[in-house]
């Protein structure tokens, strides 16, 4: 793979940003007023209350600003006045369609606070359930993917073969979407007899959605043509704005939490590997997260078959009282990196929690990369960003 | 050949028009039902609608019974004669489609001498419906979906009309019954039981035309206009209850009329191998035969919508300019070649 | 791992000593001169930086140019004690802090809760990745309080660094809106979740949170008492189950 773009690219496409609005300066005889278009609040494409305030000069977009609130539910203020379990139920609604992902660098933070670490086969559990909250959410990126470029069909065998994986997960916590099963210490409960195998299989479908997805929508001219070279982000611009998860990837910068900052689950004891990308399109998107959910798919299988034997909880006391202290954990959950910065002071709740969500800062470099694209191309970027609006919100 | 049953013009005239009146709605529900209901759903691992009648078959009777109940509603802003006039325009323009399609010898409801030259002027009228819908509704959105469609209109309507020119000029006429009598008494290198449908000498007009037919119905990947996910419906986003009703019906009747065009230019029409082309058993067996062929047409096209993503819309004029009609241009230099040379 | 590059081996595995977090807490310093006021390690967990706001801008630049170049997140932490506590007398909560040991929660406590130090009320918190080195770093400095003019003492504005990292943008809005810091040479400072009549900053201590004063939170009620005695026991026979299986070591 040829090295990631970076200042050049950049410098390319606002250069191409220019020669467009001069083009559209010198085409326009009569002065036309731009039209202020307002994606959202309401819109499919926003999959919640997104609104972008977009000014337009016919079909191209001169400037588009994300306004968001409208689902705001001060989780931040809400945690200090919770105790630390009672606070995984509100973090769990964060990103909701990889709802167990969010609570595990919470619960982490709180470990790492008490000097508690969960026995082996409560941290193997955690990740098997890590990734397939992964699958879940990423293979319905997969197929919405093709809603937001106009293909109907794709979306459909998502949320099919998406209704697997989260019976796996409902199996194991009885729980589809709001699990709530991280413990501090370790999981609320074993997994059921006969579920490693009824996983295997799951994770033998998923690799052949993904395998679908491929054939029908990757692999397809029109979708190709909609999406290369649609909203490249160079790998610096990603960086400094902090995106984080497959759209960094895809921006070619080889840094994947699990790998590079594995905060004590079992990522390191099985066999995988990082995608990149070098495009930084809204292609190369789609393709690392169809790679990441292979890999996924893979980590699972070998995850189940070494599950080490003994208890899922440690010990700690029936009242969890956090020393004083701050810690930051982060992982890297379905839509980047998901981090809590928790201050105890000692008491039954945390101080403060600042939680770091991937959606806020991917979705923050929008007003930067809409600059000169058209209409149909912002659906595709956002859509290739892949936000969940609660993980904006919070 | 118009005086079959001996009836007087105003009495066949008026059978005529009962038919075409039973026939258009009937058909926009069945390829509704067969197609947008059934065969996505099956295509999307659904199972469809299921409580309506056996196998859901009444679901879009029952549709349109919610649809005429519901509260006809006006935006504060819109151009109110302009934006009532509209979904009539529209649906007007696919009625006037069936008025030339031939189905038999004389089962027709007039047969003009400039057919083909009909249909396409009279298809291109839905464009204006179209944008008029995008204008009056006073909504940014429907703006946006009513300058696509008027944009869209240039890009495909040629390459459509040039398709159409390969088959006049292989059938010496404008006129679909003499297109159908030219592929009926066709022969393919002397062997003429089957005649000789023109897919076969035709095969890129054929294709070129059902391109620029997906483009002409706003079906999937030329949707740009309606564009759910981009434009929220696009013209007919501020569209409710019945007027909604007439844009659907005019979308899957045209549907019909341009697969029954396709059928008459180039899968042979209504005649049977084997069968005299005046045989009047044909204006039975004919409607029987084209409504086969007609929904194998019907089916390439949804199956097309339901599969693939939506182009651009300055992608669609590249296509359209740079590829579309070259190439059709190119299959009318070729075709009158082979006219003058054989 | 398939490609692991080997330096990330050492943070997993650095725990106690963490000799490679007190090597980058002492480079930085170094790097950033005076500057820096305090640092502090975590083994095994993470560094924190704390930096003179004077030269807040300076050194985020300094640390951008030095590699720690991916922006992880700003924010910012009030440190004073809600006057209103924690909503939470009921009597469960009471007995839940009085059963344990309370060591953690007095005053000696306040002196180790910071790392980094610092006393403050506000205190400014970010963090930045270095992708190449594969570690990251939490800065913070402390935001003094300036009386404004109608008496009350508001936190001084703050340098912002979106020329350094664009992606701060948002971050410095929000941290304005929830904590009322200012941030010098942001070009638009509005509110990004709550309305633009808004008054207040609500994760300010001492910003009530209504829905917990007017009522009284029933999140408790449900956790159900267990007799001591009951306790005891369940306690032994977890504990036996623990031990039996030979693993928490």
């Amino acid at each position: 793979m040829s090295p990631p773009p970076t200042a050049s690219a950049l410098r390319e496409q606002q250069a191409y940003v220019a020669a467009q609005a001069a083009d559209a300066r010198v085409n326009v005889e009569l002065d036309t007023g731009d039209m202020t278009l307002n994606i959202g609040p309401q819109h499919p494409a926003t999959h919640g209350t997104l609104r972008i305030a977009c000014q337009l000069d016919g079909e191209q977009v001169i400037s588009a600003e994300p306004l968001m609130g409208y689902m705001h539910r001060g989780y931040e203020k809400l945690c200090e006045v919770r105790t630390y379990p009672q606070c995984t139920t509100l973090i769990n609604r964060i990103d909701w369609l990889g709802s167990f992902a969010n609570e595990v660098p919470f619960i982490l933070a709180a470990e790492q606070l008490m000097g508690v670490e969960a026995p082996p086969r409560a941290q193997w559990i955690r990740t098997i359930l890590f990734e397939l909250s992964r699958i879940a959410n990423v293979s319905l990126f997969l197929g919405d993917m093709g809603v937001q470029v106009g293909a109907l069909t794709p979306v459909f065998f998502a949320f099919r073969d998406r209704e697997r994986v989260l019976n796996q997960i409902e199996e194991v916590t009885g729980g589809r979407f709001h699990p709530n099963f991280d413990r501090i210490g370790g999981l609320k409960d074993d997994i059921p007899r006969g579920w490693i195998a009824e996983t295997h299989a799951v994770m033998a479908k998923m690799r052949g959605f993904c395998d679908e997805m491929e054939d029908l929508l990757m692999g397809n001219e029109i979708f190709q043509t909609r999406c290369r070279s649609v909203g490249v982000i160079p790998g610096d611009v990603a960086l400094s704005y902090g995106l984080s998860g497959a759209n960094l990837r895809a921006s070619g910068v080889d840094w994947d939490l699990r790998r590079d900052a594995n905060p004590g689950l079992a990522w390191d004891q099985v066999d995988w590997r990082v995608w990149t990308h070098p495009d930084g399109d809204s292609f190369a998107r789609y393709w690392v997260r169809l790679q990441e959910t292979r890999e996924a798919t893979k980590i699972v299988d070998q995850l189940l078959d070494g599950i080490p034997s003994g208890p899922i909880m440690a010990k700690v006391p029936r009242i969890i009282k956090v020393p004083a202290g701050e810690a930051y954990v982060s992982t890297e959950n379905p839509l980047g990196e998901m981090g809590y910065y928790v201050v105890s002071k000692g008491g039954l709740g945390p101080f403060r929690v600042k939680i770091r969500t991937p959606s806020f800062s991917n979705i923050s470099v929008v007003p930067w990369v809409m600059r000169g694209t058209y209409v149909p191309d912002i659906i595709t970027i956002l859509g290739s960003l892949y936000f969940i609006l609660g993980d904006i919100d919070r | 050949m118009t005086d079959l049953l001996g009836l007087a013009y105003w009495a066949e005239t008026s059978i005529k028009l009962g038919v075409a009146l039973i026939v258009i709605p009937t058909a926009a529900l069945m390829l509704g039902y067969l197609f947008l209901l059934k065969m996505m759903a099956f295509m999307q691992s659904r199972l469809g609608p299921q409580d309506v009648g056996p196998y859901g078959t009444l679901q879009l009777i029952a549709d349109a019974v919610k649809f005429l109940q519901k509260e006809d509603i006006h935006p504060a802003a819109a151009d109110r004669r302009v934006f009532r006039a509209a979904p009539v325009v529209v649906l007007a323009s696919s009625f006037l489609l069936f008025v030339v399609l031939p189905t038999g010898p004389d089962a027709v409801v007039e047969n003009l001498d400039t057919g083909i030259f009909y249909a396409m002027a009279v298809s291109s009228l839905s464009v204006l419906g179209v944008l008029m819908a995008g204008w009056a509704s006073a909504n940014k959105y429907a703006l946006l979906g009513g300058l696509r469609a008027a944009g869209q209109l240039i890009a495909y309507e040629l390459p459509l009309i040039l398709a159409v020119m390969g088959v006049v000029i292989q059938a010496d006429s404008l006129n679909l019954q003499q297109i159908v009598r030219a592929q009926a008494e066709g022969e393919i290198f002397g062997f003429g039981l089957i005649g000789n449908p023109f897919i076969l000498t035709q095969f890129v007009g054929f294709l070129i035309f059902m391109i620029a037919a997906q483009a002409e119905l706003t079906q999937t990947p030329f949707d740009m206009p309606v564009a759910e996910t981009e434009l929220v419906g696009g013209f007919h986003v501020e569209y409710t209850g019945f007027r909604f009703l007439l844009f659907f019906m005019a979308e899957v009747a045209t549907a019909f009329a341009f697969s029954a065009l396709a059928t008459v230019m180039f899968l042979g029409g209504w005649w049977i191998p084997g069968f005299d082309f005046d045989a009047p058993v044909l204006n039975v067996l004919g409607p029987v035969v084209m409504l086969v062929k007609i929904l194998l047409v019907a089916f390439i096209i949804f199956w097309i919508r339901f599969t693939y993503p939506r182009l651009r819309e300055d992608q669609l004029q590249k296509f359209a300019w740079k590829v579309l009609i070259p190439l059709s241009l190119a299959n009318i230099v070729v075709t009158g070649i082979f006219k003058v040379v054989l | 791992m398939a490609d692991d590059t080997g330096d990330d081996q050492a943070d997993g595995a650095a725990a106690p000593g963490d000799e490679a977090r007190d090597a980058l807490a002492a480079e930085l310093s170094e790097l950033l001169g005076d500057a820096v006021v305090e640092s502090h390690v975590e083994a095994g967990q993470n560094l924190w930086l704390r930096i003179d706001i004077e030269h807040w801008h300076a050194a985020m630049s300094a640390l951008h140019d030095a590699g720690f170049a991916y922006f992880g997140f700003l924010s910012a932490v009030d440190w004073t004690d809600a006057p209103e506590g924690r909503y939470e007398d009921t009597e469960f909560d009471a007995a839940g802090v009085g059963e344990e040991d309370d060591e953690a929660s007095s005053a000696t406590a306040e002196e180790t809760v910071r790392r980094g130090g610092g006393e403050t009320r506000f205190q400014l918190l970010a963090q930045l990745h270095s992708p190449a080195r594969h570690v990251a770093v939490l800065i913070k400095a402390d935001v003094p309080e300036a009386a404004s003019s109608d008496g009350s003492s508001a936190p001084a504005s703050v340098p912002s660094i979106i020329d350094v990292f664009a992606g701060a943008d948002w971050h410095e809005r929000e941290a304005h809106e929830m904590f009322g810091l200012v941030f010098d040479g942001h070009p638009n400072l509005a509110h990004i979740y709550l309305p633009t009549e808004f008054e207040g900053h609500p994760l300010r201590k001492d910003f009530p949170l209504l829905a917990r004063a007017v009522k009284p939170w029933p999140g408790v009620v449900d956790i159900e008492e267990i007799p001591p005695e009951l306790e005891a026991q369940l306690e032994a026979e977890v504990m036996a189950e623990f031990e039996a299986s030979g693993a928490g070591t």
